[in-house]
């Protein structure tokens, strides 16, 4: 009987365990304070993106002395491991159990369909430090939802003006076979005046690209435009380089192949591309100097377009927090707080449009090597307050 | 039955019973929600030990059937919702909302591909029958990527959850009480099976199929049989899945999503149904409180299952009822069956 | 089509069955000989490109790197093997399966932590980093010439490692007929270390290779596990022939099928259409193979020992 009363315990052990655990994840709440949940992906494949928003956001709350708009803030971050259920799950556990004011952190498109009509529809706010799907800017818009990054389709489309603008006319084109890979290429041709050379689907987490390498080359374009996010971007680059085509036929991509994570692990190969963003570690305004150094400061690298939304997205929620006064209780106001937008953007120029998406600039970016190797040049200006192709579907 | 293990059924059943009411009396009426995520992974992963624990198909495709039972859901609730024809099918039908026909169309549909895939995996064994049943999960996963009508990689929202009638599925613990009586009816089902005829040759199997086989048992058509049961009671868990996460997406079926229920299995004890139940809730929880805790939580979680491997035989459900294990030859993780036929 | 782009397509799916190879050859012969499922073989794959990323950056020699991957790969396998693995090899598949698994994980997580979540550089060497017209008129990276090489001249090695040695000898022995070499005084449990070392030196050494090509991430691993998994299954579990077969094939499936699908759909669809039925079928045209594979031939295309 001894093994029993051992196994009792045991299993009563665990549950204690397993219960404060659960107590812990969420400590009560004192009144007049603002509760924000960040789900986001810290673990797995993509972690990087997940940690430079995170890093971001909470620069922001550290400069802030850990008060958003002057409320105490408790910031709730859980780990999402790029899993739907997974955000889906912790959403619920936020809006249900913990009742947080704001949520934001997610990186993923797919996670953000999933996750954020549940939220809006519970009339929480969910702010976007990172994907801006098309169904959530145009018909699907929603008062609750802020986009602090962009919409999915604008940095493509930056691309195809900028491309059409330096006067090329056949351009192959290439993107991951899934709906954001076509949203990219369709947001490309949107803008690009000249012939597609060849449209190409490839893989999701495609390793190896010999094969596309050698049928670009044999179609002879003027440039290719890609879209592979993460470590596909990083494959192909390195791929395209060794097979001797960066000189002869440029590259042209949207930032999120080139963000300063990524360039570091390509090397000198990615020189002398070209990509979109709305942010660059060297914009020239007040805030984002200031930004750049905290950063660098505080984590040892240059912040990513990532880490500047992070950033962003605390600092959009602390001039809102601060203009209704620490009383976010009140929906309608703390909403139109938000929607003003009234903070200094370490991109410049920034306001939200009808559908709650950015209004903003988007610029172009070389890669050079400067003194701390590898990083990204600002080279000009595309867009100037551009906003997006599905504003109009918006009923709001 | 010994005594022991009636206890253990008897406290396991009371707290599933009364979780709801525990989970408002401690002031955590969340739990519930909890909960019933794990009652579907468990739904799951007793219909993955029918075959893997009984019968010695060691299938790594079973998020395919999940996926795919989650997708029969949300493609009909899709077209419902939006009022739109379903163009894949022949006629006019713009889907339901109805958990009368969503359902057991997911059990339908899942069944089928079940007996397909089933049909052909089955002629190998083994590790290359481990392989096989990943190679159709992940053209269905490839598939349902690529496939832009219902949202590819993006996946699919579920902008209303199942109609029961005289249920409300948005309440949590309406919901968990629907899933409840799915799983234990479930429950039910595999335990008649298993003890039944058809289990015995299921049992068989996996110990010396050969002998059956030379004894003139058709045990191709019985495997084959028990296949298409577990693929349809995956189905069902998907289907109850769309509706616990109001989403469908391939991610469903992505092989470590397939593993994900293997583990569950394994780590509740293969071969005794309820183990599975306990090894949903076990692993479920893990990822829930470890992931609050830190970020490295993979860094806790990846010994722990090694741990257990080695250590930890029976799993939890063997560790729980003790010594009696013997009792039922098909209970024992024997490390030698199948052995012969795999390696060759 | 042109002939030229034909042969070039061709080499691409060489070299890609060549590094197939290189992770196939190793997991045949644990699974072959110790009956292991080994899901961590990725791992040691990920060990290799992050070790030899780290030294190259270091030495800034790139030779260095790569020994010093076969190195920590080998060491890692073998330690991996004494302290867990070997208590798993009369273990149901499923057992190793699962603990296997655990190991992925946690190889996952301490590499993140050393190395922190950001993909690592290792640059092509300076002399491979030309490209070399071997077909007339195409420019092909040096590098990818290199890696086919190195994989041909493994493949030999190999072979003439099993057919001429004593380790060879007691390699087949040990596979066919465990009992009566260990009935012998073979001490089989170093045998079997020394076999998991080679092997994972291969995948130290098909990461090391893979450093300059591809992104050296947390979860590389994964990516080739899967397609390693198909490779032997198709050749068949224990046959380094099967291995050799099967990674070519499933190179060049998989190039011919990104390659030509979608061009060959277009003849008779329109090319919108072509490029994404082209791009899903290709992506699934390896474990359609398998699958036709294994329905024509359960066992795989060579069964290596008995049956």
């Amino acid at each position: 009987m001894k093994t029993i009363r051992m196994k009792i315990i045991t299993v009563a052990a665990v549950v204690a365990v397993v219960y404060a655990g659960w107590m812990a994840m969420s400590s009560s709440a004192n009144a007049g304070s603002l509760k924000i949940g960040m789900i986001t992906t810290l673990s797995g494949g993509g972690a990087s993106l997940g940690i430079d928003i995170r890093d971001g956001f909470e620069l922001a709350l550290k400069q802030k002395g850990g008060k958003l708009g002057g409320a105490t803030t408790e910031l709730q971050i859980v780990d999402d491991a790029r899993k739907v259920e997974n955000a889906k799950q912790i959403a619920t556990r936020m809006i249900k159990k913990d009742n947080v004011d704001v949520i934001t952190g997610i990186v993923w498109s797919n996670l953000a369909m999933a996750v954020v009509p549940s939220v809006t529809k519970a009339d929480k706010i969910y702010i976007s430090p990172n994907a801006g799907p098309s169904a959530l800017a145009g018909k699907g818009c929603n008062k609750n939802y802020f986009n602090v990054a962009w919409q999915n389709d604008n940095l493509h489309e930056a691309m195809g003006q900028y491309v059409s603008d330096e006067g090329y006319k056949n351009v192959y084109i290439m993107a991951p076979n899934y709906p954001a890979g076509k949203d990219a290429l369709s947001g490309f041709k949107r803008y690009y005046k000249g012939t597609v050379a060849g449209e190409v689907y490839t893989k999701l987490g495609q390793t190896d690209y010999a094969a596309e390498i050698a049928n670009l080359r044999a179609a002879a374009p003027d440039a290719v435009f890609f879209f592979l996010p993460g470590g596909m971007g990083i494959n192909f680059m390195k791929q395209y380089s060794q097979a001797g085509l960066t000189t002869d036929i440029p590259l042209y991509g949207p930032a999120f192949s080139f963000d300063e994570g990524i360039l570091k692990a390509v090397g000198d190969a990615a020189i002398g591309m070209f990509n979109t963003s709305q942010y660059s570690h060297d914009l020239d305004n007040v805030a984002n100097i200031a930004f750049v150094a905290a950063f660098k400061e505080a984590y040892g690298r240059k912040p990513s377009l990532y880490a500047s939304q992070g950033y962003d997205a605390a600092l959009l929620i602390d001039s809102a927090v601060t203009s209704v006064g620490g009383n976010v209780s009140d929906g309608d106001a703390f909403r139109a707080a938000l929607k003003a937008a009234d903070f200094d953007s370490v991109r410049g120029a920034f306001k939200f449009g009808s559908n709650q998406h950015p209004v903003q600039d988007i610029y172009v970016r070389e890669v050079v090597k400067d003194g701390d190797g590898v990083t990204n040049k600002l080279v000009g200006k595309v867009f100037t307050n551009h906003s997006d192709a599905y504003a109009s579907e918006c009923a709001m | 039955m010994t005594q022991r293990r009636l206890m253990v059924h008897g406290i396991g059943l009371g707290i599933l019973m009364f979780l709801p009411l525990l989970a408002a009396a401690a002031g955590e009426p969340f739990l519930t929600n909890i909960a019933s995520r794990v009652l579907v992974y468990a739904l799951a992963a007793v219909s993955l030990d029918l075959i893997m624990g009984y019968g010695g198909m060691v299938s790594f495709g079973h998020g395919a059937f999940f996926g795919l039972g989650a997708y029969v859901v949300g493609i009909l609730a899709h077209h419902s919702f939006n009022g739109t024809v379903i163009g894949f099918l022949p006629g006019e039908w713009q889907g339901t909302a109805s958990a009368l026909v969503q359902w057991p169309l997911a059990i339908l549909v899942t069944g089928l591909f079940a007996v397909i895939i089933g049909a052909l995996s089955l002629r190998t064994t083994g590790v290359y029958f481990i392989m096989i049943t990943l190679a159709f999960a992940q053209m269905l996963y490839f598939f349902m990527t690529s496939l832009p009508t219902y949202g590819g990689d993006d996946g699919l929202n579920l902008w209303e959850r199942s109609q029961v009638p005289a249920v409300d599925m948005y309440d949590d613990n309406q919901f968990y009480y629907v899933t409840l009586a799915l799983l234990l009816a479930f429950l039910y089902l595999a335990h008649r099976v298993v003890n039944s005829q058809f289990g015995m040759v299921l049992k068989g199997c996996k110990q010396n199929e050969t002998r059956l086989q030379a004894l003139g048992v058709p045990t191709y058509r019985y495997k084959l049989v028990a296949f298409a049961i577990s693929g349809a009671g995956a189905g069902l868990a998907g289907a109850l899945a769309a509706n616990h996460t109001e989403f469908v997406g391939p991610g469903l079926m992505h092989w470590t999503r397939s593993g994900e229920i293997m583990i569950m299995v394994i780590l509740g004890g293969m071969g005794t149904l309820y183990g599975s139940v306990l090894g949903a809730f076990t692993l479920l929880m893990m990822e829930e409180v470890l992931s609050s805790y830190t970020e490295h939580w993979m860094l806790i979680l990846g010994p722990f299952l090694v741990i257990v491997v080695l250590y930890a035989r029976g799993g939890i459900y063997g560790w729980l009822v003790g010594d009696e294990m013997d009792e039922e030859p098909a209970e024992r993780a024997d490390g030698r069956t199948g052995g012969g036929a795999d390696d060759g | 089509m042109p002939l030229a782009l034909f042969l070039e397509q061709t080499l691409n799916g060489l070299q890609q069955g060549v590094m197939l190879f290189l992770m196939a050859a190793g997991l045949t012969l644990i699974f072959g000989i110790m009956h292991l499922i080994n899901l961590a073989h990725g791992s040691l794959y990920m060990v290799g490109a992050y070790v030899a990323a780290t030294v190259t950056s270091l030495t800034g020699n790139f030779l260095l790197g790569v020994l010093a991957a076969l190195g920590a790969a080998g060491a890692t396998g073998m330690l991996v093997e004494l302290l867990a693995l070997r208590r798993l090899y009369g273990r149901d598949h499923l057992d190793q399966v699962l603990a296997t698994f655990g190991i992925i994980l946690t190889f996952n997580e301490i590499t993140k932590i050393l190395w922190g979540p950001q993909a690592l550089f290792l640059s092509t060497p300076e002399v491979l980093s030309s490209t070399v017209e071997v077909i007339p008129g195409v420019p092909y990276p040096a590098y990818r010439l290199f890696v086919i090489i190195v994989g041909l001249a493994v493949c030999f090695f190999l072979r003439h490692l099993i057919i001429n040695t004593r380790l060879g000898m007691l390699i087949r022995a040990g596979a066919t007929h465990r009992e009566m070499v260990n009935a012998l005084g073979v001490n089989i449990d170093r045998l079997f270390t020394i076999v998991f070392g080679i092997g994972a030196m291969l995948a130290g050494l098909a990461g090391a290779m893979a450093g300059p090509m591809l992104a050296i991430e947390v979860g590389m691993g994964e990516n080739i596990l899967i397609l390693t998994f198909v490779v032997i299954i198709i050749g068949g579990i224990g046959s380094i022939r099967g291995a050799l077969i099967g990674a070519i094939l499933v190179g060049m499936v998989d190039t011919y099928g990104r390659a030509f699908l979608p061009l060959i759909m277009r003849s008779f669809m329109e090319p919108s259409a072509a490029d994404t039925v082209g791009a899903s079928v290709s992506s699934v045209a390896i474990y359609v193979l398998m699958a036709v594979v294994l329905i024509w031939r359960p066992r795989g295309l060579f069964q290596a020992y008995g049956g």
